[in-house]
């Protein structure tokens, strides 16, 4: 019996890795930008990837995304490949993608931006789930896009991924340029999502920010990830850390 | 003063094919940012494939409406396809360039088989019902008499552009063009499949040409080089709009189409250059055209 146990443990921790990346090189144009990216995400798990400016972080989400033209290595999502998938069908596998710049569509009011991302599969929250956690939306449901303010932009281009019915978020800086309340605010919500069972693979250059809601973490530097380790391991690394990033 | 209705009728049907054509141009541009100079030659398509239609196979009018638009949508979207897909990315000058030479090997062709002269097609004269003999004949509205057919193109051409306007302004997949004519590779990350949103949207470009094209042959009969004539009006037209915006596009070609037309009856020897003098001005006082955006 303890054999069937051990197995099944085995197998538990292989399929628990929603997205392993390994040996992922990226060039924009001519320029290469990842030289061999390795991380990995267990389900559930809030993992952050931290680094300088310039160092790869957004280019590794972008290439998960699949919009990066040109890419090599291996991305595997549930176990699927899907280095070669277009960006569409790699968001209708359950990834969704919420930009630095946030992509708040200038031509579309609140409500059709919110309502953009279509459905990929059930399972996302509904809108009165959506206002619970960011109310400010529905009192501007008829408003521009662009005519909101920064944090509520950033509540809008993260509240429209959820209803899609992705369980993968990956948020790109999403504390950038904000007030302390509002960075609060989308901390909440991430530990709300976490605890409700979505995997979330984080860029971050707050790393204080990034402190409060992350389980593990990986340094990029150089389009390579040189060291991880788990928040537990956080004050133990502190030195470490303060030299990666140079603060 | 019965002149002065004509012409203002004259000028509402040239404004319906100048709403239609620059209507289309405007869609096209918004989401391949590509100058359509092949509508045109798309629109002289759709004129031509009502002509085979009643004369190889006997289907007549109505039908046509609607098999020539989706006819010459499709050869649009193979156009774009084999073609126009290519240079995304790249220099206005090249899509110009491209559909330019689309539209003189089209033309040629035509032209070929065809001359320069044109070929009738009747108005039609079905369904009958009482005294109605389909869409010919027409009536006294007491200032002036209305040809039945002319006053069909004006109100189905403002239908038709309305219902456009509406699918891309307030219905959902509007909604996908917009964000696509933004940002195509966030809304492809959002799960959509834009490179096939860009060809359908070419071949709904087209398709409104090729629909003008329909319209517009028991008017103007059908010449190989019909809608070469006509573009050069079409372009004037979408510069003073301007290019970025749907309802600004439908409501300058109405408007160009009734200042030309009035234009005709006040000063008749200006009626061929008043859109091109407009046009001037407008680039002079406000490049970007009157509803238009910066590109």
């Amino acid at each position: 019996m303890p054999d069937v146990k051990m197995a099944e443990a085995a197998t538990k921790s292989t399929s628990a890795e929603v997205l392993s990346v390994s040996d992922l090189q990226a060039w924009y144009g001519e320029s290469h930008i990842l030289h061999g990216i390795n991380f990995n995400v267990k389900a559930g798990e809030v993992v952050t990837l931290l680094g300088r400016n310039g160092a790869g972080k957004t280019t590794t989400l972008k290439s998960v995304m699949g919009i990066i033209g040109k890419r090599s290595g291996s991305i595997r999502f549930n176990n699927e490949e899907i280095i070669r998938a277009s960006s569409d069908r790699i968001a209708r596998m359950g990834i969704a993608f919420c930009p630095e710049e946030r992509g708040i569509f200038a031509s579309l009011d609140v409500r059709e931006n919110l309502l953009l991302p279509p459905v990929v599969r059930s399972g996302g929250l509904s809108l009165d789930q959506i206002f619970e956690l960011f109310p400010n939306l529905k009192e501007r449901l008829n408003s521009q896009g662009t005519k909101l303010s920064g944090g509520e932009q950033q509540m809008l281009a993260i509240a429209r991924i959820l209803r899609t019915g992705a369980r993968f978020l990956m948020l790109d800086e999403p504390t950038e340029g904000l007030a302390p309340v509002i960075i609060q605010q989308i901390g909440h919500t991430i530990s709300r999502l976490k605890s409700e069972g979505f995997t979330i693979l984080l860029v971050e250059q707050n790393f204080r920010f990034a402190s409060t809601v992350a389980d593990r973490y990986y340094i990029v530097e150089h389009g390579k990830v040189i060291d991880g380790f788990a928040n537990a391991e956080l004050s133990a690394n502190m030195d470490k850390l303060h030299t990666y990033l140079g603060v | 003063m019965q002149a002065l209705y004509a012409q203002l009728l004259v000028g509402l049907i040239n404004g319906s094919f100048y709403a239609l054509l620059s209507l289309g141009l405007a869609v096209i541009f918004g989401m391949l940012n590509i100058i359509n100079f092949a509508h045109g030659a798309l629109y002289m398509m759709g004129a031509f494939t009502a002509y085979f239609l009643l004369n190889l196979t006997g289907i007549g009018y109505w039908w046509a409406l609607i098999i020539a638009p989706i006819v010459v949508g499709i050869f649009g979207m193979i156009l774009e396809r084999t073609m126009l897909q290519w240079l995304a990315g790249l220099d206005h000058l090249y899509g110009l360039l491209l559909t330019f030479g689309i539209a003189l090997i089209v033309q040629g062709v035509f032209q070929n088989y065809f001359g320069s002269s044109g070929l009738p097609y009747a108005i039609p004269d079905y369904p009958q019902i009482g005294d109605w003999r389909g869409l010919q004949g027409g009536i006294n509205l007491g200032f002036m008499f209305l040809p039945i057919y002319r006053g069909w193109v004006v109100i189905f051409s403002l239908v038709v552009c309305l219902a456009t306007w509406f699918l891309i302004e307030k219905t959902q997949l509007g909604a996908y063009l917009r964000a696509a004519t933004e940002n195509p590779t966030l809304v492809r990350a959002f799960g959509i499949n834009v490179p096939r949103m860009i060809t359908l949207t070419y071949g709904l470009g087209v398709g409104l040409a090729a629909l003008a094209g329909v319209l517009s042959a028991p008017i103007n009969q059908v010449r190989p080089l019909m809608g070469a004539d006509l573009i050069i009006v079409v372009f004037a037209v979408v510069v003073i709009g301007g290019m970025g915006s749907i309802m600004g596009s439908i409501i300058t070609g109405f408007a160009l189409g009734v200042i030309e037309g009035l234009t005709k009856y006040f000063y008749p020897e200006a009626s061929n250059t008043v859109v091109f003098v407009l046009m001037v001005l407008v680039l002079l006082v406000k490049p970007t055209g009157l509803t238009g955006r910066a590109a």
